[in-house]
C-alpha cells in the first residue's frame, strides 16, 4: 500500500493535532495520561504515513533501527528509577540531537547524489547540525553531572565567555560557508565546532542550575527538531519541533523566575563565582547559633499539632526518604494532624522533580501544593518540617539584600510556629550560601540522613509517641 | 510563496500554540511535560526515515540513517512509556 503526498500531507496534520491535544492533557493530572496516548497515536500516525509514502522504499535498516532502539527505550523507561528522571531526561535529550546531526548529514550525502543542493536547503541543513550537535555533547555533559560522572561544580577558567563567543562564530561562519559553497569540509569542522561549543556551554553551569539546563537542553531539541523540518520541508516536524521547543523556553523562563535570576545570569553567571563576604546580616545570626534537636522533640511538636508542612527538597530524593514520609503522613493523618506537601518550583534537579517522587509514594497529589498556594498557611501551621531542601526557604532572600539569591521568591517555612530541619551535615546549599533559617529561634536542626530520620519519627509515632 | 516561506508561516504560528499551551500544563506535571516533549521530538524519527528508506541512498546514508532512527526510536518508546509510567502515579486520595 502506498499513500499520496497529499494523503500524507493530511496524516501529518492530524498527528500535529493530536500532538497539541497531548500537551494540552497535562494541564490536569487527571486528563494527562490520556494525552500522553494522543501522542502515542500522533506519532504512530505520523510514523506509519512516512512509511507508507512515496519517500521510504527500502525498509530494512528502518526494521532493524526501530526494533533496536525500541527495545532499549522500553527497557530504560520500565528500568529507570524515579530518582534518576533527571539523567534519564538528559539522555534522551542528547539522543535527539544527535539524530538531528545525523539527520542533516544523511539529507546532505542524499540530496549531493540527487544534485538537489541549494543554498536555502544547506543553510538550513546547517543550522539543524548545529543546534542537533550542542543539545547532544550539552545534554552528555548535563548527563555527566548529574549522574555523578563528572563534577556538579561549575568548571570556569578566564575568557571563558570570549571562548565560547569565538567558537560560535567560528561555527557559523563555516556554516554560512558550507551553505554558499557546499564543502564538506566545512560541514564536517562546523559540526565539530558546535559539538565543542555544546560542552564549552554547559561545563561552567553548576548543580543547583541544573532545572534550567534540563529545561533549556529540552528547548533545544525542540529547535534541532523543527530546523530538521526545514531541511526536509517537513511541516509536521516544524510544528512539533516549534511545540517541544517553546516548552523547553517557557520552562526555563518559569525556573530562572523561581530563582529571581536572568536566564543569561544562568548561563554565563552561576553561583560560587562570587568570593563569598560573609553577608552583615547572615554574621550576625550566625553568632546566635544552632539548636540541634532529637527525633524525639520533632515527633512530640507534630503529633499534636494541627498542621504540618513538610518542605522536600533535593536531599529527600538522595536519601529515598519519600516513602518513609508518606508513611509518617499517614500516621499523622490517623491522629487528626493535617499534613500538607510544599514544592518550590526549582527543588530538585529538575522541574516538577518532587511531583513525581510524592507521586511515587502514593502521596496524593492534592496534598502537594505550589509556593503561591501554601505560602499564606506557614503562618498558620505548627511544625514544618524541612527534609533535604536549602535555599528555597532562606529568609535571606527576603531580608538580606547582600545574599546572592536576594529577592528569590521561597516558601516562608520560617513563619510557622516551629522548623525542624532534617539535615546531614552543617554544608551550606548549592548556592553556598548559609541559610538564615537555622539561626531563627523557632528553628531546629536534626542532623542525620533523612531516610533514617524519617524512619525514626514513623517508629516513634507508632509507638504510641511521647 | 516559495515553500520556505510558507515552512516559515507554520513555525511562527506553531510557536504561538506551543505558547499558550504550554502555559496552561500545572508546574506538578513538569516532569512529564519535559518527559512527553522528550518522546514528542522523536519526531525527527521522520527525518530519519525519509533519510534511511530513500530509494538511491548510498550504504553510508543508509548506515547513519539508521542509527538516527535507532536514536529517536529509543526516544519515542523510552519517553512515552517512561511518562506513562509517572502520570500512572498521579493519584487523588481515595483510589
Amino acid at each position: 500500500m502506498q499513500i499520496s503526498a497529499n494523503a500524507q500531507a493530511l496524516a501529518y496534520l492530524v498527528s500535529a493535532v493530536l500532538f497539541i491535544f497531548s500537551l494540552k492533557g497535562l494541564t490536569h493530572p487527571s486528563s494527562a495520561r490520556r494525552g500522553n496516548h494522543l501522542g502515542m497515536l500522533g506519532m504512530a500516525i505520523a510514523v506509519a504515513a512516512t512509511l507508507l509514502g512515496t519517500g521510504v522504499q527500502s525498509y530494512g535498516f528502518i526494521i532493524a533501527g526501530v526494533l533496536v532502539g525500541g527495545l532499549i527505550g522500553v527497557v530504560l523507561a520500565m528500568r529507570i528509577q524515579m530518582t534518576a528522571m533527571p539523567q534519564l531526561v538528559a539522555a534522551l535529550h542528547s539522543f535527539v540531537g544527535l539524530a538531528a546531526v545525523l539527520v542533516a548529514v544523511g539529507t546532505f550525502l542524499n540530496k549531493l547524489d540527487a544534485g538537489q543542493l541549494n543554498a536555502v536547503l544547506m543553510g538550513e541543513l546547517s543550522a539543524g547540525a548545529i543546534i542537533g550537535a550542542i543539545t547532544f555533547t550539552g545534554s552528555v555533559i548535563a548527563f555527566g553531572k548529574l549522574q555523578g560522572l563528572i563534577s556538579g561544580k561549575p568548571v570556569k577558567f578566564s575568557m571563558q565567555h570570549q571562548l565560547n563567543a569565538a567558537i560560535a562564530l567560528m561555527t557559523v561562519a563555516l556554516g554560512v560557508h558550507f551553505a554558499m559553497s557546499g564543502s564538506m569540509f566545512s560541514l564536517a569542522v562546523m559540526i565539530l565546532l558546535a559539538l565543542v561549543l555544546g560542552v564549552t556551554l554547559i561545563i561552567p553551569i553548576g548543580g543547583a542550575d541544573m532545572p534550567v539546563i534540563i529545561s533549556m537542553l529540552n528547548s533545544y531539541s525542540g529547535w534541532a527538531a523543527a530546523a530538521t523540518g526545514f531541511t526536509l520541508q517537513n511541516h509536521l516536524l516544524i510544528i512539533v519541533g516549534a511545540l517541544v521547543g517553546f516548552s523547553g523556553a517557557i520552562l526555563s523562563y518559569i525556573m530562572c523566575k523561581a530563582m529571581n535570576r536572568s536566564i543569561i545570569n544562568v548561563v554565563f553567571g552561576g553561583f560560587g563565582s562570587e568570593s563569598s563576604g560573609a553577608p552583615s546580616a547572615g554574621a550576625a545570626a550566625m553568632e546566635k547559633g544552632i539548636r540541634s534537636a532529637s527525633v524525639e522533640d520533632a515527633v512530640y511538636w507534630m503529633e499534636d499539632a494541627n498542621r504540618v508542612i513538610v518542605v522536600p527538597g533535593y536531599g529527600m530524593a538522595v536519601a529515598q526518604a519519600q516513602h518513609s514520609l508518606k508513611e509518617m503522613m499517614e500516621l499523622l493523618e490517623a491522629r487528626g494532624v493535617e499534613v500538607k506537601f510544599g514544592v518550590h518550583p526549582v527543588a530538585g534537579r529538575m522541574p516538577g522533580h518532587m511531583n513525581v517522587l510524592l507521586a511515587e509514594a502514593d502521596i496524593p497529589y492534592d496534598r502537594v501544593l505550589e509556593m503561591d498556594e501554601i505560602n499564606p498557611d506557614f503562618a498558620s501551621t505548627d511544625v514544618t518540617l524541612v527534609v533535604g531542601a536549602n535555599d528555597v526557604v532562606n529568609p535571606a532572600a527576603k531580608d538580606d539584600a547582600s545574599s546572592p539569591i536576594y529577592g528569590m521568591p521561597i516558601l516562608e517555612a520560617g513563619r510557622s510556629k516551629q522548623v525542624y530541619f532534617l539535615k546531614r551535615s552543617m554544608n551550606p546549599g548549592y548556592s553556598g550560601v548559609d541559610n538564615l533559617l537555622f539561626y531563627k529561634d523557632n528553628t531546629s536542626l536534626i542532623f542525620g540522613d533523612a531516610k533514617d530520620t524519617i524512619e525514626g519519627m514513623v517508629a516513634a509515632l507508632k509507638g504510641g509517641g511521647h | 510563496m516559495p515553500d520556505t516561506l510558507v515552512a516559515l508561516y507554520v513555525f511562527v504560528l506553531a510557536c504561538f500554540i506551543g505558547y499558550f499551551v504550554i502555559w496552561g500544563v500545572t508546574p506538578s506535571l513538569h516532569t512529564p511535560l519535559v518527559a512527553l516533549t522528550n518522546a514528542i521530538s522523536g519526531i525527527v524519527i521522520v527525518g530519519a526515515l525519509l533519510v534511511t528508506g530513500l530509494d538511491s541512498a548510498g550504504s553510508f546514508a543508509e548506515i547513519i540513517g539508521f542509527f538516527a532512527v535507532l536514536l529517536a526510536s529509543i526516544n519515542v518508546f523510552g519517553g512515552f512509556l517512561v511518562t506513562n509510567r509517572m502520570l500512572a502515579m498521579f493519584r487523588k486520595k481515595n483510589k
